[in-house]
């Protein structure tokens, strides 16, 4: 274990002494792997920890983006303070579409489905709601300083979105040798049997998704003052809850670092793929691509790339050192008795 | 209220919700025979859109006429997504399963926009502007001709999986595949032919769906969307339900505008499947959960 | 003292009726065997005393508590712990792991916890095996976690639905021996199963049920010469022909 720390840690001094080295252009691909794995990671918590599947997560990125936003343009207040507000809206959401879908027993498809409905049906009212900006959207203005959570250049949100995805990295590492996140597991696995086990399953559905959807709306403010557009389409879309779903179910769903590296694979292969076809005259052709790897990988990875990597590194890394010495004592019991 | 206009509204919801129950009636029927949620519904449907879209333009040959080409490309594509992607992910948990599917939306949907480009279409196919008049009610030919196939179609497809032998295998197939493999059915190739069968369908309505709406790639996302609602209302796997529930919803739809701007009726929509999932899931006429 | 008490219990689904006014007491540190064909009931009544189904009409008894209302996993809590027939291992997770969440519900602190789900792991015999993925056991070994798991949780009373299913007579004495010092640790047991060899060793009484009602009660002795355990099992032909 202790080995895989240092690689980790090893890796992040690096990524916190690239900007040094390399351009604005490259610096912003950086910025949207963070953000995606970031998302990805909130993302996780609900659906790779507790297998409760979720298509309309976009629903908490645009929560907290519109959030922050119009606190801002009407009130003057930090957006840093305003990503919080959001943050405690899109609990509230995410607790009533919870306890509409657990409370009912909604699983599997119908659960997916009233995740979907609950993003359009927001869409949909933001897209005609004046204040918000309607139809045509919301322009932020670009008054840069620390407060206002936007900067000039790319380095300064770099460092931002590492930090989210360390942040989120942390989390979910947290949750995972947590209690409730042990409960969350077996809730997954089978719900009735965590049940009769003695988990509040209903309790942990809800504190799994009430998390995921804080973290989530977070990165709603910083994606709000990074691009300094808003459009219900694309932040309550469904594009965008597939896209932020596809990075850990590549990387690998319910583990801690699956989303992580889904989006370092997918995020650049896209960016650059667009940038490539879409000079080409040919728009939609990275989507194409990007549609067909993801039917790849489930048909033939279906634990994720990280599942193949840790066997690959296992040997350099031993990473079942810590389970070696229960094995040893296990079987020292089994000859003495 | 204008009782004339409730009518008109009332008639043209009931032709529209004839269609709806027609590209339900696919997603009912894959969901029925593999227990799969065929999130690239929409898609496939505006596939066939664009297929029959393609034959008017270089053949000069009506929509209504292309109907039976369509359907079986369009059955084709069905049965190459079956046997190369869905069969393989039949006994994957569902989190498995809701991707592939909506990654072949995405695909085919980016395909549609790499061949014809995002702008809309709206070919001037033979009735597309005609109307008719029921006393003081106004009727779009076209959606009459479409809610009629519609309705032709469906029956169709009821009886055949009654009373053919294939459609015994099938419903054997969808009852216990297990138990049907023991008989001696071969189940790759029924699920083979149910979902090219689905597609078939659905692309027969996208057909049908032409004269009606301009045609753009991004159409298929929220026709998947409303597949699942009539589906969820009608029940799943119940076919004739699928029917019932694409009225239901097409006249939903169509009334809801009495009250609100038309761009928000698919929060009616979307309102209707939420009570529906939470109060009785099994769908109004009971299916498959 | 009786630790269970069940009073005319009923259950109905839709037109068929899984239990019939069913009545039977279970005292303190007893082993009671439950019996009776296929489709007798028996797991309807698991279900009904852990909170999966709820009764129709009825009581159930626990420890001086009404089960009535309770939600599965308060059943627990209150010290009722239950096993299922097909047995529902947490696959991904280690054999550790999945005994852990048991011991959790008891323990707070993971450490003591996870002491307490390696007692219990080797006590069971699967000490060699506690990292691995319960995926990987087969189905003698996955019986013994699904015990293992439930008594994680310091149950009172352990309902135990078939743990002698396919296996083999080894299999069997193994985990005769093992229920039966669970029971003497103090842990009442009603015990589904089919397996004779089973029923006879451990339990002190029998109850037989068909059709959702009782037929028969008695030591298990007594129950096998009942003529109506016979023909229920048998049918009547088969009792005719004896007599």
């Amino acid at each position: 274990m202790t080995r895989l720390y240092i690689l980790l840690a090893v890796l992040l001094t690096i990524l916190l002494l690239v900007p040094l080295f390399l351009e604005t252009y490259v610096l912003g691909i950086f910025v949207m792997i963070f953000f995606y794995a970031y998302l990805g990671q909130s993302w996780n918590i609900l659906t790779g920890y507790t297998g409760h599947i979720s298509l309309g997560h976009a629903l908490y990125v645009g929560v907290g983006a519109y959030t922050s936003t119009y606190l801002a343009q009407n009130y003057g207040l930090s957006p840093w303070i305003g990503m919080l507000v959001g943050g405690v809206f899109a609990v509230m959401i995410a607790l009533f579409l919870g306890y509409l879908g657990f409370r009912f027993g909604l699983r599997g498809v119908y659960f997916v489905i009233l995740t979907i409905a609950f993003a359009e049906i927001t869409r949909l009212i933001v897209s005609h709601v004046e204040a918000l900006g309607s139809f045509s959207g919301i322009f932020l203005d670009f008054n840069p300083s620390f407060w206002n959570f936007q900067f000039r250049g790319n380095v300064p949100y770099y460092y931002i979105a590492l930090g989210f995805m360390v942040f989120s990295i942390i989390v979910v590492r947290i949750l995972e040798i947590s209690r409730a996140g042990r409960f969350m597991v077996a809730i997954r696995e089978d719900e009735d049997a965590a049940q009769a086990l003695g988990v509040n399953a209903f309790k942990y559905n809800m504190i799994a998704i009430a998390l995921s959807a804080f973290m989530t709306s977070l990165a709603g403010t910083f994606y709000a003052n990074y691009i300094f557009y808003l459009h219900p389409d694309t932040l309550f879309g469904m594009a965008l809850s597939i896209e932020l779903i596809l990075r850990p179910i590549i990387g690998g769903l319910g583990t801690i670092l699956g989303p992580v590296l889904g989006s370092f694979i997918l995020t650049p292969l896209s960016e650059i793929s667009r940038a490539y076809f879409t000079k080409g005259g040919f728009e939609g052709l990275h989507l194409i691509l990007y549609g067909i790897i993801a039917v790849l990988v489930v048909l033939f990875m279906p634990k994720g790339v990280i599942y193949y990597v840790k066997k690959w590194l296992n040997p350099i890394l031993r990473l079942d050192e810590k389970n070696q010495g229960y094995i040893e004592k296990g079987k020292e019991a089994e000859a003495e008795s | 209220m204008d009782s004339t206009l409730a009518l008109q509204l009332l008639i043209q919801g009931i032709l529209l919700g004839g269609l709806y129950g027609l590209i339900a009636l696919g997603l009912s029927l894959i969901f029925g025979v593999m227990g799969v949620i065929n999130f690239a519904h929409g898609q496939i449907m505006v596939i066939g859109m664009y297929f029959s879209y393609w034959i008017f333009v270089l053949l000069g040959i009506e929509p209504y006429l292309s109907l039976v080409i369509v359907s079986a490309g369009i059955f084709v594509l069905g049965y190459v997504i079956q046997s190369s992607v869905v069969n393989r992910i039949l006994d994957y948990p569902e989190a498995m399963q809701v991707l592939p599917l909506v990654a072949i939306g995405i695909v085919l949907e980016n395909t549609a926009l790499l061949l014809w480009g995002p702008d809309h279409r709206s070919p001037h196919t033979a009735f597309s502007l005609d109307t008719i008049w029921l006393g003081d009610v106004m009727i779009d030919v076209s959606r009459l001709i479409a809610f009629s196939f519609a309705i032709i179609i469906t029956f169709a497809i009821v009886i055949f999986l009654k009373k053919s032998n294939m459609g015994k295998r099938i419903r054997a197939a969808a009852d216990n595949r297990m138990a049907a493999t023991l008989v001696g059915i071969n189940v790759s190739r029924i699920n083979n032919f149910s979902f090219g069968l689905g597609a078939a369908t659905t692309g027969a309505a996208g057909a049908l769906l032409l004269p009606l709406m301009p045609l753009s790639p991004s159409l298929g996302h929220d026709f998947t969307l409303t597949a699942f609602i009539v589906v969820i209302l009608g029940g799943m796997g119940n076919l004739v339900g699928a029917l019932a529930g694409g009225l239901i919803l097409g006249v939903a739809e169509s009334m809801s505008t009495l009250f609100l701007p038309a761009t928000l009726k698919q929060v009616v929509s979307f309102g209707i499947l939420i009570v529906i999932m939470l109060f009785r899931p099994q769908g109004l006429l009971g299916g498959k959960k | 003292m009786s630790i269970l008490n069940v009073t005319n219990l009923n259950k109905r689904f839709g037109g068929l009726t899984a239990i019939s006014k069913l009545s039977f007491e279970l005292g303190e540190g007893e082993i009671l065997g439950l019996i009776g064909p296929n489709g007798a009931g028996k797991t309807t009544v698991f279900n009904c005393l852990s909170g999966f189904h709820t009764p129709d009409t009825g009581e159930m008894i626990f420890s001086g508590k009404s089960l009535l209302g309770m939600q599965p996993y308060q059943v627990c809590q209150a010290g009722l712990a239950r096993t299922f027939q097909i047995v529902k291992p947490f696959l991904t997770i280690s054999v550790l792991d999945n005994v852990m969440v048991g011991a959790m519900i008891r323990e707070t602190s993971i450490k003591k916890a996870r002491e307490a789900s390696m007692e219990i792991i080797q006590w069971a015999g699967l000490g060699p095996m506690a990292h691995k993925e319960a995926e990987g056991l087969p189905l003698p070994l996955r019986k013994r976690l699904e015990m293992a798991r439930a008594l994680a949780t310091r149950p009172k009373l352990l309902l135990l639905d078939e743990v002698m299913a396919g296996l083999n007579p080894t299999e069997v004495s193994e985990i005769i021996e093992l229920i039966r010092e669970v029971n003497q640790k103090g842990v009442s047991i009603l015990l589904i199963e089919h397996v004779m060899q089973g029923v006879m060793a451990l339990s002190e009484r029998v109850l037989v049920i068909n059709y959702g009602s009782r037929i028969a009660e008695g030591t298990p002795v007594e129950v096998v010469k009942n003529e109506k355990v016979i023909e229920a099992y048998l049918g009547k032909e088969f009792l005719n022909a004896q007599s």
